[in-house]
């Protein structure tokens, strides 16, 4: 764990500043994480988790005016959006969007085609996506007839994020970005969503966890944790450190210098690299 | 990239059916007179009351004006400075597929219309037009062994005058409108389909129309006739060639549907729309109306992608107890695209019901209009109509508008409206590029999705077909 930053980390990002319309909210971000790893970034809302997921799957809205990202080898920041997924970028979206008259499968079936086409790969044909896609769906325990329904319509809360980790499945990123994946969802159905995410951990597989409660990590238990706070990550550490926010909340974070906020010595140090 | 540029940049699809065919015309000149309708009617060897039949419209035509009411903007139409009939001239008498001349026969391969493919593996019958003549009348005898007529318009004012003479006209008076009246007077050929008393007729019927020979307004005229528990399904589709000058376009459709009879009327338009400044294109006013007696059932089905004017309001009189009147349709505008259609559901008999669902989608600078009306007269007891009108807008140089007129006179008539407007919006784009779907595939998708209530009423090659063409017309719409 203390050899963040080295070449053989599946993201790296250092000093990544970005915002909306003028308006800086990544203040120099860095962040590395190795394949297997499971990490976790915590911090109070409007800390900039959720714009950090946003800026590394490319949402246009936000703006990079400073740092890099390296993912896989790659200059992530100079990728389309549809070129990191087909990198093996995924985001779990907090509010996954309904999209009308588009069957679910369908969707899943025409982005893992694209995706694959992008590798160079064969497309699946039909037949062979849906058996695919039965065996994916009983791991979050999603319900055949969410195949033919329109992609989140009408879904619940719940549905919606177990249908993410379902996408999730079919797609089999390098890196999984959930955010708050554990939001709205009742115990029952945490453990649900839970139980997906654990069972597609793998040696080559990478997991950021966005979250705001340390609820999600007694259910997905995270290498690393990360508490964001204004813009950037103030404290690194290991499970631990989950546990200790939990207990005193988000306040004494609020404002925080890296340095004031006696980060491990890794953090530190990638943070003054990226400064 | 912004939005914003990406929005611009959804624009930049050539029209695919761009081609023009040499093949030897016969013109009459230029211009509109009684002199020009004769010389139409005599070409045609037309009996003599659908010469009087024309000179009454075309008198009528002269006291009119063109109307003005609706959501467009185009140049005045010069209505002496265009050609009233063009054939084909045949070199001999055609008497199988393989006299055809090559060359026709080449440009609908281009369209994608293999007739003898078409006759074999689908089973549809085609009568294509190509200009003003059929030239090409498939299945017959399997359709005339059920007593089913299917042949052009000019065929059937020969072969069967009788039934031409008796229901001409009788939905679509040759004075109903400005257009209708254009049409009636000068109309050079189209479709007619008669389905005898409880005949279902076994395939599709099918019609492509094609505009070809410069500067030639093109006014077909198609009648359909469903005899009494009669059931019939009829597409249409079309694409026309590149131009650079406004073409017009005024055709009539008539349907009849008998006692208990069914008739489903589909259409897949796509004229030449006009280039991204909106030169050229085609002008497409149309009147389409079909009246339902006891019991019967009138469907249409639009998909509407094509012209750069689109002026059309398939209608139905529901003129018998219980009849039933559908309407569904597509319609999508993008560069400087106008349209301007709906419905018109008159509901004149008691527990009559009706049906309207529209889809508008507005890409560029296209503007849509919705325009409908719903009218339940007096004795319209028990009469229901649901209403559903959605705008889709792409951008924010487009626009979309909806003009519900709703008259009801009886007290026991029900009449439900609903109406949304959506956009595409960053989150659904977004949430398709991060798996991996381009945009050019996620515009398509989120558009066929928000048709879907409507492409699935079309009979299923035709739904392929039409889902194509929604994707192709917005390709470059979002970069």
């Amino acid at each position: 764990m203390a050899n963040e930053g080295t070449p053989r980390a599946l993201l790296e990002v250092h000093g990544l500043r970005a915002g909306i319309e003028g308006k800086e909210i990544l203040k120099g971000v860095d962040l590395a994480i190795r394949p297997g790893e499971v990490h976790a970034i915590m911090g109070p809302n409007g800390s900039g988790k959720s714009t950090l997921a946003g800026v590394l799957a490319g949402r246009e809205v936000f703006r990079v005016t400073a740092g890099r990202a390296t993912f896989d080898g790659k200059d992530l920041l100079a990728l389309a959006p549809e070129s990191r997924a087909a990198a093996g970028l995924f985001l779990g979206f907090q509010y996954p969007v309904e999209i009308p008259g588009v069957g679910n499968l369908y969707f899943l079936r025409t982005a893992l085609n694209a995706v694959r086409r992008a590798r160079g790969e064969e497309p699946l044909d039909a037949m062979d996506f849906l058996s695919l896609a039965k065996e994916k769906m009983k791991l979050v325990e999603l319900d055949p007839a969410f195949g033919s329904r329109s992609v989140n319509e009408g879904f619940s809360g719940g549905e919606k994020k177990r249908n993410e980790v379902f996408q999730m499945a079919v797609l089999e990123p390098k890196l999984a970005i959930l955010d708050e994946i554990d939001s709205g969802l009742d115990i029952d159905a945490l453990r649900v969503v839970a139980r997906g995410v654990n069972a597609l951990r793998r040696a080559d597989r990478a997991v950021l966890l966005v979250t705001h409660y340390q609820r999600l990590l007694e259910y997905i238990p995270a290498d690393r944790i990360h508490v964001m706070a204004a813009g950037r990550i103030v404290r690194s550490g290991g499970p631990e450190l989950a546990e200790e926010l939990e207990r005193t909340g988000y306040a004494w974070v609020d404002g925080m210098k890296p340095e004031v906020a006696g980060a491990p010595r890794a953090a530190v140090a990638t943070a003054r690299e990226g400064r | 990239m912004s939005s914003a540029e990406q929005f611009k940049e959804l624009a930049e699809k050539k029209y695919a059916y761009g081609f023009v065919t040499d093949i030897e015309e016969d013109r009459v000149p230029k211009g509109l007179s009684e002199e020009i309708i004769r010389l139409i009617s005599q070409k045609k060897g037309e009996p003599q009351f659908m010469l009087d039949w024309r000179l009454k419209a075309y008198r009528h035509w002269l006291t009119m004006e063109e109307p003005t009411w609706a959501n467009v903007r185009y140049n005045r139409i010069d209505y002496q400075d265009i050609v009233y009939y063009s054939a084909p001239k045949p070199r001999k008498q055609l008497g199988s597929m393989d006299e055809v001349d090559p060359e026709l026969k080449r440009a609908f391969a281009k369209l994608g219309i293999p007739l003898e493919e078409q006759m074999r593996l689908a089973g549809v019958a085609v009568d294509a037009v190509f200009d003003s003549v059929s030239v090409a009348t498939t299945f017959k005898k399997k359709l005339a062994d059920l007593g089913i007529v299917f042949c052009s318009f000019s065929e059937a004012v020969r072969e069967h005058p009788a039934l031409v003479e008796r229901w001409l006209g009788s939905v679509v008076p040759s004075t109903d409108n400005y257009f209708a009246a254009l049409n009636s007077a000068v109309f050079s050929d189209g479709s007619f389909a008669y389905v005898p008393k409880g005949v279902r007729c076994p395939m599709e019927l099918s019609t492509y129309f094609r505009i070809n020979a410069k500067d030639t307004g093109q006014f077909e005229r198609t009648l359909i006739v469903a005899d009494e528990g009669a059931y019939v399904s009829y597409l249409e589709g079309c694409t026309a060639p590149m131009r650079d000058e406004n073409q017009l376009h005024a055709a009539v459709v008539e349907l009849v549907a008998l006692d208990g009879a069914h008739i489903k009327y589909s259409t897949v338009q796509n004229w030449y729309p006009g280039d991204a400044e909106g030169k050229g294109g085609i002008y497409n006013f149309v009147t389409k109306r079909g009246k339902a007696m006891a019991r019967a059932k009138i469907s249409w089905t639009q998909v509407e992608t094509g012209s750069a004017i689109t002026w059309k309001y398939p209608s139905c009189i529901l003129q018998g107890d219980g009849s039933v009147g559908e309407f569904y349709s597509v319609a999508l505008t993008n560069h400087r695209q106008q349209a301007d259609t709906g419905t018109k559901m008159i509901h004149v008999g008691k527990n009559t019901r009706s049906t309207i669902i529209s889809k508008g989608i507005s890409a560029g600078k296209g503007q849509n209009t919705y325009r409908g009306l719903v009218k339940m007269l007096k004795g319209a007891t028990g009469a229901r109509n649901y209403s559903q009108c959605d705008s889709l807008l792409i951008g924010d140089t487009c626009g979309a508008h909806t003009f519900p007129y709703i008259e009801v006179r009886n007290p026991t008539a029900q009449v439900a409206h609903e109406a949304t407007t959506s956009k595409i919006s960053e989150d659904q784009l977004f949430y398709c590029l991060q798996r991996g779907i381009s945009q050019e595939d996620a515009v398509s998708m989120i558009v066929n999705g928000f048709a879907k209530q409507v492409l699935k009423e079309l009979p299923m090659e035709f739904a392929v077909e039409a889902q194509k063409l929604l994707g192709m017309s917005l390709e470059g719409s979002v970069g």
